[in-house]
């Protein structure tokens, strides 16, 4: 039997470690389209200003992107150090998109990078401007390919089981590639990274309007920001992932828990604003709903039932019932591989396969599962429902508070000529956090949702592990904890102290804070 | 458009391919950064040193994060087996990576001297740990690694980390830092000038050296030292699926020269490592920088090319469980996937030589120390 506490450590290293990663992701999947607007405008105008906006933006790109790429290469290693059978079990899939990922986009980004930042004096204008756009193209492709791998472990479509190799296997790529749990995902995340982009620059221009610092440069700078992050952000809410609510089961349960909707209402659900869901009665202790909204939002019909989750937990328990068949018909298969009694019980009843493999958490030989064995795992098939309620609640609420920044941001601009009010100023400030904060729980709401499996319905997390000690995860674990809190000092002292310091750090001669020349240490 | 057979055989190719241009391309500025902290010994001379690498380092490092992903999607169990059961080895391969792109952006912001050197000794670490690490590991592959399956292919690896760190394996280490090593000084001896040219040639020649010289000891003590290869004992399919439990596989005195005993033109893959080794270091002594680089990259493609075909069909033999070995055969992904892989590689890879050429076309000359002053607020 596998260890639960191997289990949990491998789990909070990944978490631990996949977060972490996406505090930089995206900063860089935003600022890239910034900059190229940016430097559009300084090729088309030939006005300087626009040259030094796109340098100094991209000089604290730079910071944030060298942590990106650290901690990017983590997460490529972490599935086959920890996640071994996982690798094992899906790698003829999932490897694909990983490997796709990186010839076709991150060579491209990342070449593209350095001439970003070292071509300003050999390229013409226009050859950096391609530059550039190669390096936004290759970014936001890049994010395309994991997103689909990351989709297909949300609704897995397009591979079957394969008793000789005891794996899944690819069946049709482009169902994968075309996933439209991948492709809503897609949608929803980097334009969640286009609104960190722009709340970044408008932020710390705020800081410099507030302080009377280098007005034109951060006016202009505002300007961009308010209309690149007012139409992501609208972008973030009405392409969001509720466009990708109703496709396959995994959503389902998903949203059920999402929405603590323990019974099936008939349509249209109303909508659950707040409540204090209470998982062990499988109600909510109290709760506050508006009627109708829900079934609106989750299916756009008035229609169609959204099915609670005792009900799915009813059908969860079938398919557990029929993946038991399907795993003592896959031993059989691996002892005689002609057996053809065994074959085909195999082929009718595979679909549950997975949903058999979640009894391997208690019992190493499923036939021999006890009753409550059976109970134990349909109740491991919901996720924790009150995080996810409360996560999903907060992310929304802040994407509202930034549609509203944004919004008056926009206006703002188009009627005072860059000349803001200071509470817009201060809020604008103050708002910079919200971003980071919104994405982090967009990704607890998308794979702690997705719990108890790594593939939805296919493999669960707690097979998935690496055969590993625990002291070796407590040893990693406390590595990762040393580096990424060392790392992370490291580059918020940079951070901050170049937006202070501000363009002056480009030593142009043209704005404030410009650093001292001739103290250069030999 | 392929069978299956024969698609496997590209992929062991095409995994080759990756792991030399990893090895030609992050290996250049691996040995550079290996050399920083000796060939520059004032700040504006290791600025010098950095830069020659500062506009690819990035672009070259996704050779290494593409072949992880390739040997993912090809030989998914390869790479499972591999990444768990070198568990700690992996670990400081990353962590040392760390150090690189942090090291790269951050180290010139600051003026401080005791920022700037910490920065630079990690990006010395960032730069000899990985190729030392990959060495020894290849060092392991050679003499099997004690891993082994269950019925449902889950993977158990017993061995102990410094189990890893035999001296055989450390010696592949060796041979492999000082390839990489020699790669970083010819780069760095084409792209800089006067005293740190000097310096960097010093350092190739010295490498070099090792390289040859322990790269022939290798082989000797492969061959008389008493380190078994393998040999599949039993008939295997090359078509059918993937199932490395299905073949018998036994230990083999002389089983790592079996392909060069009936192949014997493969005997032009090592004398291809010592020979460009060699011609390398006259090379880079003549001041014949460009050519030089040309020739320890061929260098690079002989040695691993020769460790490849001893161990050819096998990848990564298990000394615990020899039946449980993954070999080219039966290690790998559904023919779907490898023909579709095949195809995308196909597409993609001269395009990535294509930009990644232009880049250092637009790059190109020697960068000096007057040039580094002059671009204070700018270059690394």
């Amino acid at each position: 039997m596998i260890s639960e506490q191997l289990v949990d450590l491998s789990r909070l290293q990944f978490a631990a470690t996949a977060l972490y990663h996406f505090l930089f992701v995206p900063l860089t999947l935003g600022m890239v389209w910034i900059l190229l607007i940016m430097e559009s405008v300084y090729v088309m105008t030939g006005n300087v200003i626009w040259k030094d906006m796109t340098r100094f933006w991209g000089k604290l790109f730079g910071i944030n992107f060298a942590l990106g790429v650290t901690t990017g290469i983590t997460l490529e290693f972490q599935f086959g150090t920890n996640w071994a059978y996982y690798s094992h079990y899906v790698g003829d899939i999932f490897g694909a998109p990983l490997a796709i990922e990186g010839l076709m986009a991150f060579f491209l980004e990342s070449t593209f990078i350095g001439l970003f930042f070292f071509g300003w004096e050999r390229l013409s204008r226009t050859q950096h401007l391609m530059v550039t756009m190669l390096m936004a193209v290759g970014t936001n492709l890049s994010a395309l390919w994991i997103l689909i791998a990351n989709g297909w472990m949300q609704n897995p479509v397009g591979a079957t089981f394969s008793y000789q190799t005891m794996r899944m296997e690819m069946v049709d790529f482009w169902t994968i590639v075309f996933n439209p749990i991948a492709q809503a995902k897609f949608v929803h995340t980097v334009s969640a990274g286009y609104v960190t982009g722009a709340m970044f620059v408008l932020s710390i221009s705020s800081w410099y309007l507030l302080r009377g610092r280098n007005v034109e440069f951060a006016k202009r700078s505002f300007r961009v920001a308010s209309a690149f992050g007012l139409a992501s952000v609208a972008s973030v809410i009405v392409l969001g992932d509720e466009s990708g609510y109703t496709v396959g089961e995994a959503q389902q349960t998903k949203m059920a828990a999402i929405e603590a909707m323990w019974e099936t209402e008939p349509a249209p659900a109303s909508f659950t604003l707040v409540a204090w869901p209470n998982q062990a009665q499988m109600r909510n202790d109290w709760s506050l709903e508006i009627p109708w909204v829900m079934g609106l939002i989750g299916t756009r019909s008035v229609s169609k039932v959204i099915p609670g989750i005792r009900e799915i937990k009813a059908k969860n328990r079938v398919r557990i019932e029929s993946g038991m068949v399907a795993l003592a018909a896959l031993d059989a298969l691996r002892l005689h591989r002609d057996d053809a009694a065994a074959l085909q019980t195999f082929e009718r009843t595979k679909a549950d396969l997975g949903f058999g493999l979640l009894l391997k958490r208690y019992v190493v030989d499923v036939r021999q599962a006890t009753p409550a064995m059976v109970d134990q795992a349909v109740e491991d098939t919901i996720p924790r429902v009150f995080p996810l309620f409360w996560s999903f609640r907060v992310m929304v609420g802040l994407g509202c508070a930034m549609l509203a920044l944004f919004a008056l941001a926009m206006l703002s601009t188009l009627r005072s000529n860059g000349t803001h009010k200071r509470w817009l100023l201060r809020w604008a400030l103050w708002m910079l956090p919200v971003p980071w904060i919104s994405c982090e729980l967009g990704w607890i709401v998308a794979e702690y949702g997705r719990q108890p499996w790594t593939i939805y319905g296919v493999l669960p997390t707690h097979l998935s592990v690496s055969t590993l000690s625990v002291g070796s995860l407590y040893g990693s674990l406390a590595g990762f904890l040393a580096f990424y809190t060392a790392l992370l000092v490291v580059e918020l002292f940079l951070m901050v102290k170049f937006a202070r310091q501000g363009p002056g750090s480009l030593g142009t001669g043209r704005y404030d804070s410009e650093p001292a020349t001739g103290s250069v240490p030999a | 458009m392929f069978d299956y057979p024969t698609l496997k055989i590209i992929w062991w190719l095409l995994i080759g391919v990756l792991l030399i241009g990893f090895a030609i391309m992050d290996g250049h500025d691996m040995g550079v950064g290996t050399l920083l902290p000796f060939v520059g010994r004032t700040d504006n001379e290791r600025r010098v040193v950095i830069n020659t690498i500062g506009p690819h380092w990035d672009g070259n490092q996704v050779w290494f994060i593409t072949g992880g992903g390739a040997i993912f999607a090809a030989w998914p169990i390869v790479y499972a087996t591999a990444f768990s059961g070198f568990y700690w080895a992996m670990l400081a391969v990353l962590w040392a990576l760390f150090f690189r792109p942090v090291g790269f952006d951050y180290r010139s912001k600051i003026h401080d001297p005791r920022w700037r050197s910490t920065w630079d000794w990690a990006l010395f670490v960032g730069g000899s740990v990985p190729p030392l690490i990959f060495g020894v590991a290849f060092g392991n592959l050679l003499q099997g690694v004690p891993f082994q399956f269950d019925a449902n292919m889950v993977s158990t690896y017993t061995g102990s980390f410094w189990q890893l760190l035999n001296p055989f394996a450390l010696l592949v280490g060796v041979v492999s830092s000082a390839m990489v090593t020699l790669q970083g000084g010819v780069y760095l001896a084409h792209r800089t000038e006067d005293e740190i040219q000097r310096r960097a040639i010093a350092a190739a020649l010295g490498a070099g050296a090792v390289m040859v010289l322990g790269f022939v000891v290798a082989g000797l003590w492969l061959r008389f030292g008493g380190i078994d290869g393998y040999v599949i004992a039993s008939s295997i399919d090359h078509a059918t699926v993937s199932d490395p439990l299905a073949k018998t596989v036994a230990r083999d005195a002389a089983g790592w020269w079996l392909n060069y005993r009936s192949q014997p033109v493969l005997w032009a893959l090592p004398a291809l490592g010592i020979g460009g080794a060699l011609l390398a270091m006259a090379l880079a002594f003549g001041r014949r920088t460009g050519w030089a680089f040309v020739a320890s990259s061929l260098a690079i493609v002989g040695v691993i090319a020769t460790a490849g075909a001893a161990m050819f069909p096998f990848v990564m033999p298990s000394s615990s469980m020899p039946n449980a070995s993954l070999t080219v055969w039966d290690s790998v992904s559904s023919r779907m996937t490898l023909e579709l892989m095949f195809w995308t590689t196909l597409v993609f890879m001269p395009l990535i030589v294509f930009y990644t050429g232009w880049a250092y076309r637009v790059m190109r000359g020697k960068v000096t120390l007057s040039q580094i002053e002059a671009a204070e607020h700018t270059a690394y």
